[in-house]
């Protein structure tokens, strides 16, 4: 029978079956700070052990300061978190990048710039966000704290096994428009909720001409759809990326994998349980307006009215998030002054989102009610920018150049947003108060980013990329 | 987990919006901590205090209404529990005293860590929930009982029918221990891993 990408990674690490329970293999567990504390003091309060130190790996991100490599910089609170992660770690023999380590990082952007991830594997964390993986073709997706203590018990997860859905983008992109539109449009087009309970594959012409990290960008944000995992089929870029990574395999395993990795597509005959097309040239720079990130529009598209809209809880959602956000229908989006810019997250953190906002800051400098900041997504990040000369890019035109951290995108250090504050922002949730309480979040793409803060509102960075 | 469950009576609480994302229902603020417990006085922080420090109720939040104060069922609305993976959110709503929650939908990782904390995660369809909603709201006194074995919540005369997988209802009812069960399965762990490439491991 025809399989999916999604059906042959499954049906590889299926370890027993209960009824429509699978007990499946997990080959790399990622973990942090935030989420893992109770998941090792379960297994020490049963003297339970971590049954693979060797597939688990370690980094401090959502709880650090992103102006000093102190610990306890954010706190005594903050500090005892990631205190006790070095303890666990130690204790249960897993590999920890602590703040200050050359590998350390968002744990979504070390992941696949160590080469931990590979096509074919499956990714768990304590993370919503471990869907960024699944732009390798492997099946990662996030998991709770107590499923957190079962990986690391058995190195397994009980799951259902979730539906997929084929998402395929057709055609090429326009200038000036990213893979961070691509996957807000989609959102925009299936809803916050559309693809609950799914796992997606991403295909189509579009997605194919995509770089590993627009990838990401891509496979980061199905959570926002409610997806379960996103998945992008391995290819030559695949490849070429994780060529040489420090934790990929070399030489005989190496080949092994790559004669493996080349039948990992969907067959051509698979049948999907839902599929949704979308043509790439259809596609405009995005801005959210709401809170969340299906309520989502091009730039060039007046806020819309919830008088217009026919599903009745769109429309009350509609209303309180018109409300919260402190804007009105009709409204322009090139209308609102917004007093801060964060440009970063395990979204958009990476080098070439780095590139793409610096090309758009060199050609002015940050507006002067505007607060901009700059956090790379890892220490290797930041080291490859500094010698490109990003860093300089930013900081002559205003921008904070920061330590590499979660930061903004969810506010568990000290780079918050106070009541009132509007935020253009590269991360990929814009919840009420997740940047702050009280705070007006806009998802945008790194370029859309950069060119608001030089304007002090937001514009259509189309224009601003034909004239660089 | 020990105790199992098996049936739930209380009143409920109406929390009419849909899209509660877990950074609502427990705001990363509180997520510094190391332990499982303490979160219920800050569920729906934001929403529920009209300062920071957690001094002043709002009284128009719903979870401060009166009415509703012994409530120990949740009714929610579509796609309840979306965002964040924090299994800090059921620990809050569990910590502040709801033993169901009643959706017509719930997000995908919130709905599996509910089931891991004995929260039980009812779906019913949306027109039964507005059958609840308006009964709740007209009679806050109304008792809502919830009997998993045959999986139904019964209001007054009035009886709704509900899915949950066979294996997630018995764990539910057992209170299993779900890594002690599958750590007997120790043996076939250990030959999957011997079939693993070598690329893989």
């Amino acid at each position: 029978m025809a399989s999916t990408l999604f059906d042959k990674i499954w049906q590889a690490h299926c370890v027993a079956q209960t009824g429509d329970e699978t007990l499946i293999y997990i080959d790399r567990h990622l973990i942090h700070e935030v989420t893992s504390p109770q998941a090792f003091a379960g297994l020490n309060d049963k003297g339970r052990k971590v049954r693979r130190p060797d597939k688990t790996f370690a980094t401090m991100d959502h709880s650090i300061s992103t102006r000093s490599l102190a610990l306890d910089a954010c706190g005594p609170t903050n500090q005892l978190q990631l205190k006790t992660l070095a303890e666990n770690c130690k204790a249960h023999d897993i590999e920890l990048f602590p703040v200050g380590h050359q590998k350390q990082g968002i744990v979504h952007v070390i992941g696949p710039e160590l080469g931990l991830i590979l096509p074919g594997m499956t990714v768990v964390c304590g993370d919503s966000h471990t869907a960024t993986h699944g732009a390798f073709g492997a099946l990662a997706f996030g998991i709770g704290t107590s499923q957190v203590e079962h990986v690391f018990a058995t190195q397994t997860l009980k799951q259902h096994k979730a539906k997929s859905m084929k998402v395929q983008v057709n055609g090429e992109l326009g200038t000036g428009v990213t893979a961070k539109d691509i996957i807000l449009a989609i959102i925009g087009e299936i809803g916050h909720a559309g693809a609950t309970g799914y796992v997606i594959e991403y295909c189509g012409t579009a997605i194919e001409a995509l770089s590993m990290e627009e990838r990401m960008t891509i496979c980061n944000m199905s959570i926002e759809a409610g997806a379960k995992a996103g998945l992008i089929a391995p290819d030559k870029t695949t490849i070429k990326y994780l060529m040489g990574r420090e934790y990929a395999p070399q030489n005989k395993d190496w080949d092994a994998a790559i004669t493996y990795w080349q039948s990992l597509t969907s067959d051509h005959d698979a049948i999907f349980d839902a599929v949704v097309t979308l043509d790439a040239k259809d596609i405009y720079p995005q801005v959210t307006w709401g809170t969340n990130p299906g309520q989502v529009i091009d730039i060039n598209t007046p806020i819309p009215n919830p008088g217009d809209m026919d599903d009745p809880i769109e429309k009350i959602s509609a209303e309180k998030a018109l409300k919260y956000m402190d804007i009105k229908a009709g409204q322009k989006l090139s209308d609102l002054a917004i007093t801060h810019v964060f440009i970063g997250s395990c979204t958009n953190s990476r080098i070439e989102d780095l590139r793409a906002a610096a090309n758009v800051a060199k050609r002015g400098k940050v507006a002067k009610e505007v607060t901009a900041i700059v956090v790379p997504g890892s220490v290797s990040v930041k080291q490859q920018a500094e010698r490109e000369g990003l860093n300089k890019i930013f900081i002559d035109a205003g921008f904070d150049w920061r330590l590499p951290g979660c930061s903004m995108c969810l506010g568990m250090n000290d780079d918050i947003l106070q009541s009132g504050d509007r935020c253009a922002s590269t991360s990929n949730r814009n919840f009420e108060g997740r940047q702050g309480r009280g705070s007006q979040t806009h998802l945008v793409s790194p370029e859309m980013a950069a060119a608001a803060a030089i304007h002090g509102h937001f514009v259509d960075v189309r224009q601003y990329v034909k004239e660089v | 987990m020990t105790q199992g469950f098996q049936s739930h009576q209380g009143t409920a609480l109406p929390l009419d919006q849909a899209n509660v994302d877990t950074d609502q229902i427990i705001p990363k603020q509180f997520l510094t901590a190391v332990t499982r417990s303490g979160y219920g006085k800050h569920l729906f922080h934001d929403w529920r205090y009209l300062d920071l420090h957690e001094q002043e109720p709002n009284p128009d939040f719903v979870l401060n209404k009166p009415q509703y104060q012994s409530a120990t069922v949740l009714l929610a609305r579509e796609n309840f529990g979306c965002g964040s993976s924090r299994e800090h959110a059921p620990w809050s709503l569990a910590d502040y005293g709801f033993d169901v929650i009643i959706a017509p939908s719930f997000a995908d990782i919130f709905y599996d860590n509910c089931l891991n904390n004995q929260l039980l995660p009812v779906q019913l369809t949306p027109t039964q929930m507005n059958f609840l909603f308006d009964r709740v709201v007209s009679e806050p006194d109304t008792v809502i009982h919830i009997d998993l074995a045959n999986q139904k919540v019964l209001c007054g005369t009035d009886e709704f029918k509900f899915d949950i997988d066979a294996q997630n209802k018995e764990n539910m009812m057992k209170g299993l221990d779900a890594i002690g069960q599958t750590l007997e399965l120790d043996s076939t762990i250990n030959h999957f891993e011997g079939s693993i490439p070598p690329w893989r491991n």
